[in-house]
């Protein structure tokens, strides 16, 4: 069986897994890291989103061989010790999260477009986040926290 | 009541924020117990289908296979039970066929339960299970009302003839007649409410285990309603006396009525981890979910609204035939009746309303509560018609509201209903000025120059929340009392834990119970602690469904604070050598009225703790339990104005604005309040515009995924433009009256009327949800002829 | 999803001797077209040959009459490309269409056409534009690579490297998405190239990309909207489903390529 080696969260991690190894199961199932959420099969709801060497990627979507040697980021590693990160107060701050389930996915795509835009409109907002499924908030406060979000991190994360 | 900082009626941050923006929320699929196995379940490829021998063996001998379980193993094992028994017309009951946690003799639906494979990993047990082989027989399905009643249908229950499951009616059928044959005019509709899936975005799961040693269960599960669960898998299903069977409802990734259900998987899975003496896991996959977690609505209706000469309404007669699918979920039956006849009044004075419904078994996924559950049903099929009088009637929309709106309280309906208060007015005035409806004419112009339909559309409507009076509920065939409970725990050094019955998915009751204890003990909010969703930890409970959290499981935790107020004035009198009835509690300090002399909340708790000096008789520690059982239902109300651009050369429409002004009663915190009104919002305008459960005739799921069923997404809607006018409550503390439903109920109507205005320049008159680019094409064509 | 033998060649070599060696070897590129089949058991390989560290199947040329698109380019980086968006911005307008953002971050050129799902945004671009798909070892035209769903004249070890599209006068592609899948309900790229007007529809039909020869050569005769906007297409032989039948579907193949001649300018 494969062994893959990545860089995530700033740590380098190692693991033995099968070639058909989600890379979400890898971080869910072999490094405890479960705040990468599953939401679907079929690609579309964006609440396994983490950001492969700087962009956003549904992780249920890559397998973890695939992401060998690469610089993986997940909603742990976003947070400065007890400092939220930018976007995360931004959605703390919006209250864009009711129960929690897609936000992590929300907050890493919200990331990686506010690394492209610091100050997005509401609808590129709402364009970026077509891959990202929330059935609590109606996206009005997603919206909001992600506009604040981006303008909170001034261009760069 | 202090209002602002942290209290009742201010934005406080969510407690539970932190944890889920870090990733450091706990998901039931987010536990693993040491030695635990995984399970797949097995789902029936066919609608309806006899089921003879399963053949295990070459599964049991596939790699990491621990055992395979089918119905004959189960054999023995009570159903699924189903908690309120609706009686028809006639006086007779129900028909209340079994429900199996593992098929049978015969699968019903495709997604029915057939066997499960518990193996050391998931994928092993997902493989095993593709080497079952069932022997089936298929039977013609049933997939539709229509195809469920039609002469000689296939029967999906031998004891149900005609696919029946009961015919009940609710009102006064003669008066109502009456009212019709004294009318001026008639208007009638035909309306479909149609089937929705309700995609919480965790998908459900469970992990039980059990301890051979002290022969308790536990089990975790995607649940709003743990002690319910319990109840039902304990007493009903497995045989366990409470006290052996625990339920974790942890962190729950939304509900929305799908996580009410005690759900046969659940039974399944805590069946087999005493089978086997280790934890069994599930995690139910986005594409079962579709075919396995309840579904909502589904319903045909014709109705007819007898008027006056002056546009008043004498008389309201609806007829209703529901789907509840292929078994009885455990509020199924209640929801085509008592949560949905019971609204007809509306907001309007309607002197004499009946209703009759018809439910039907289907071979299709059992139906149960969806947000808003019966009443967004009712409140479309009644505003669709008012829309439908003032058109024909030539009447102003708005004006044949008014005219006909309650506003002498409390009002008694004649569907049951007595409404305690409300302001029907004040929320359509604040509605029209926020939405600029009289503004809107010139909107359609400037939209029609870029070659666009415009059109407006109203809803007024009132809910019937905080579910629910026991003893109503209790005679009208509901098996649980639906009460509440609270305790408040202060601990020696004055901290407080908060334990409710409620279940927050979402809706952030640790932030506002926190707020309201806060406030009312003057104790520091984060000094505030809510537990929920373990029913080792929680008194007893309900749990969260029919927004009732607040108005019901809200006011326990206000009267249990009361008690150790009462209480600590007890304390702090003896401490302080006066008499109880003298001490006032204001800002955490018990004071002897008239004087500086006081003792804090923590010296009187430390003083319950280590009760060294102390009243005589009076037991020691400080913490109160308290049940609540409300006195009436709530009745939120308001109006809601969709505003929609239609482009005739493709059908799509676009929501270009909505607008709500909402009577919640008491917002403890408003900016959870208005996100409660936004989720709801983009539910009922996902019913209006986008989504739509479809089966084929065959009974197969045709929208079985994101592929093809189609949830709101961000560009599918407009940012909400939310108002309030608060009317409080006049039966429970609080004045509250709850939120979570709001939107789905209110607003489909709105925004299928403002698609109607919009076409009907086109010559459409007519359309139905949801209103999909093809439908709304589709209807223009015919229109042209 | 089956498991299967991992395979991570640095050379095209590699990759298609890897590809020759297994009983049933597919390629990977960005995976965001075969890892969802793979995970519905609708594609069960024995062995999965990445190409992503194979070197030069990357990069944007400007070759004065073409753009070449290397065939690992993802749907983000041709979208985002100032190449592409100065010389055929309806192709870079067209990739920023693709799928939602994670997908257009990790999918690939190479691997949409590859795969030639009927619903794809590429093959009409590839058709419309009249693109070359450069392989490991030849050439193919557009109007010869495509054959069908999820068919390509491409051998079973063969490798797309890249993708040269000519350079045209004017172009625009628009797209009616299915509401939830987000693919193309009906998509129709226009494209005035070297090689005359040509209209290319996705979406529309089972067998995946064809033209539409009677509004080419209406809007040869005189390319503005008003040219196709009456045009009935047939229904006939066109996808019907959850989300529009064939007949809706045919209506919007006018209405789509009416309004990709009127974004040509």
């Amino acid at each position: 069986m494969p062994t893959v080696t990545m860089t995530v969260n700033g740590m380098e991690r190692s693991g033995t897994v099968e070639g058909r190894t989600l890379l979400v199961d890898f971080l869910r199932e072999h490094l405890g890291l479960t705040g990468t959420h599953v939401g679907c099969d079929t690609s579309q709801c964006g609440a396994c989103v983490v950001h492969v060497n700087g962009t956003s990627v549904k992780s249920c979507t890559c397998l973890a061989v695939q992401a060998d040697g690469a610089d993986v980021t997940t909603i742990e590693g976003l947070a400065n010790g007890a400092d939220l990160h930018p976007m995360q107060e931004a959605f703390r701050e919006h209250h864009g999260l009711q129960c929690g389930f897609c936000t992590p996915g929300m907050v890493m795509s919200a990331v990686d477009l506010a690394n492209r835009d610091s100050d997005p409109s509401e609808h590129d907002v709402r364009e970026w986040l077509e891959g990202n499924l929330c059935r609590c908030t109606g996206y009005h406060n997603i919206v909001k926290a992600v506009q604040a979000g981006a303008r909170a991190m001034g261009g760069g994360s | 009541m202090s209002g602002n900082g942290t209290g009742i009626g201010a934005s406080v941050k969510r407690k539970e924020d932190t944890r889920f923006l870090t990733g450091r929320g706990r998901y039931t699929d987010d536990i693993n117990l040491p030695g635990q196995l995984y399970g797949y379940i097995l789902r029936s490829g066919m609608a309806h289908a006899k089921i003879g021998t399963v053949h295990t063996d070459a599964a049991k001998a596939a790699p990491g296979v621990h055992a395979v379980f089918t119905g004959r193993d189960m054999e023995g094992v009570g159903g699924i039970p189903t908690g309120w028994e609706i009686t028809n017309k006639d006086g007779s009951k129900m028909v209340e066929p079994g429900h199996p946690a593992l098929a049978t003799d015969k699968v019903r639906y495709v997604g029915d339960c057939v066997a499960i494979v518990v193996a050391e990993t998931a994928e092993q047990a997902k493989s095993a299970a593709n080497l079952i082989d069932v022997e089936r027989e298929e039977l013609p399905a049933v997939a539709s009302i229509e195809a469920a009643e039609a002469d000689g249908a296939p029967l999906v229950f031998d004891e149900a003839p005609g696919n029946v499951c009961y015919d009940w009616e609710v009102g006064d059928k003669a008066a109502t007649d009456a009212a019709f044959d004294a009318a001026d005019h008639v208007v009638s509709i035909y309306v479909v409410n149609n089937r929705l899936i309700p995609n919480a975005i965790e998908p459900r799961a469970a992990i039980a285990n059990y301890d051979p040693a002290t022969g308790d269960y536990t089990l975790y599960t995607t649940s709003q309603n743990p002690h319910l669960v319990r109840l039902l898998l304990g007493a009903f299903v497995l045989g366990l006396p409470e006290h052996k069977l625990r339920i974790v409802a942890p962190d729950v990734g939304g509900g929305f009525g799908s996580k009410i259900p005690h759900y046969a998987e659940e039974a399944i899975l805590t069946w087999t981890a005493g089978q086997l003496g280790r934890p069994v896991k599930w995690t139910c996959e986005r594409l079962d979910a579709f075919k396995s977690d309840t579904h909502g609505r589904d319903h045909i209706s014709t109705a007819k609204l007898a008027l006056d000469a002056d546009g008043h309404f004498l008389g309201l007669h609806v007829s209703t035939k529901a789907n509840l699918g292929a078994y009885l979920s455990t509020f199924a039956t209640c929801v085509p009746t008592y949560l949905y006849g019971i609204l007809f009044a509306g907001p309007y004075t309607t002197p004499a309303v009946y209703c009759e419904v018809k439910s039907f078994f289907t071979n299709t996924v059992p139906v149960d509560a969806l947000r808003g559950a019966g009443r967004p049903e009712a409140t479309y099929l009644l505003e669709r018609l008012v829309d439908k009088a003032a058109v024909e009637l030539g009447m102003d929309r708005v004006e044949i509201r008014r005219k006909n709106f309650i506003r002498e309280f409390p009002y008694q309906t004649p569907v049951a209903l007595q409404y305690d208060q409300g302001d029907y007015d004040a929320t359509l005035d604040l509605a029209l000025e926020a939405s600029d409806w009289a503004g809107f004419e010139g909107r359609r112009a400037e939209a029609a120059a870029r070659g666009k339909c415009r059109g407006i559309g109203i809803s007024t409507f009132i809910e019937a929340c905080g579910i629910a009076p026991s003893a109503v509920v209790g005679s009208l065939g509901a098996r649980a009392g639906l009460y509440e409970s609270g305790s408040v725990r202060v601990h020696p050094t004055g901290s407080v834990s908060v334990f409710t019955g409620t279940h927050s998915h979402g809706q952030g009751h640790e932030t506002t119970f926190a707020q309201i204890v806060s406030d009312m003990l003057g104790v520091d909010f984060d000094a505030v602690d809510v537990v929920h969703g373990d029913s080792a930890k929680i008194p007893f409970g309900m749990g969260t469904y029919g927004s009732r959290s607040l108005a019901v499981g809200g006011t326990a935790i206000y009267l249990a604070v009361e008690k150790v107020i009462e209480k600590g004035k007890k304390i702090a009198a003896h401490l302080l050598e006066a008499s109880a009835e003298d001490i006032e509690f204001e800002n955490g300090s018990f004071t002897v009225a008239g004087t500086d002399r006081s003792k804090t909340l923590g010296e009187v708790a430390l003083t319950a703790y280590v009760p060294h000096n102390y009243p005589e008789g009076l037991e020691p520690g400080l913490e109160e339990t308290a049940f609540y059982d409300p006195l009436n239902f709530t009745f939120p109300a308001g109006t809601h104005i969709a505003e929609v651009e239609v482009d005739p050369e493709t059908g799509e429409v676009e929501l270009v604005a909505v607008t709500g002004a909402d009577d919640v009663g008491r917002i403890i915190n408003p900016m959870i309040v208005d996100g409660q009104l936004h989720g709801g919002l983009a539910h009922g305008i996902g019913q209006a515009l986008l989504e739509e459960c479809r089966y084929q005739e065959d009974g197969q799921l045709e929208t079985g995924s994101y592929m093809n069923y189609t949830m709101p997404r961000a560009a599918d809607l407009p940012s909400f433009n939310i108002n309030h006018n608060t009317t409080l409550c006049t039966h429970n503390p609080l004045g509250a009256k709850g939120v979570g439903e709001v939107g789905s109920i209110g607003v489909p109507p709105a925004v299928i009327n403002a698609v109607i205005d919009a076409l009907r320049p086109l010559g459409v008159d007519d359309m139905s949800m949801p209103a999909t680019s093809q439908r709304v094409w589709q209807a223009i064509q015919r229109a042209n002829g | 999803m089956n498991d299967f033998t991992y395979h991570a060649p640095t050379s095209l070599d590699d990759a298609v001797a890897a590809l020759r060696g297994a009983e049933g070897g597919t390629l990977i590129a960005g995976g965001q077209s075969l890892l969802p089949i793979m995970k519905l058991n609708l594609a069960a390989p024995t062995d999965v040959v990445s190409l992503a560290g194979v070197a030069g199947l990357d990069g944007i040329t400007d070759d004065g009459d073409s753009v070449t698109v290397g065939a690992m380019c993802t749907h983000a980086q041709v979208a985002g490309s100032a190449t592409v968006q100065g010389r055929i911005p309806a192709l870079a307008a067209m990739a920023d269409g693709i799928g939602d953002a994670q997908v257009r971050n990790a999918g690939t050129i190479g691997g949409s056409l590859a795969h030639n799902d009927p619903a794809a945004d590429y093959p009409a671009a590839c058709v419309a534009l009249g693109a070359t798909i450069v392989t490991d070892r030849r050439e193919i035209g557009a109007d010869d690579y495509f054959q069908g769903m999820f068919m390509t004249a491409l051998e079973d070890d063969e490798i797309i490297t890249a993708v040269r599209f000519p350079v045209p006068s004017r172009a625009a592609y628009a797209k009616f998405a299915n509401p939830a899948s987000k693919y193309a309900v009906a998509g129709v790229m226009v494209a005035d190239g070297p090689a005359g007007v040509r209209v290319a529809v996705t979406g529309a039909s089972g067998d995946g990309v064809f033209r539409m020869a009677e509004m080419e050569s209406a809007l040869g005769d005189s390319f503005g909207a008003e040219a196709v906007a009456g045009m009935g297409v047939s229904s006939h032989g066109l996808l019907s489903d959850t989300a529009a039948d064939a007949d809706y579907r045919a209506h919007l193949v006018t209405v789509m390529a009416k309004r990709a001649v009127e974004a040509c300018g």
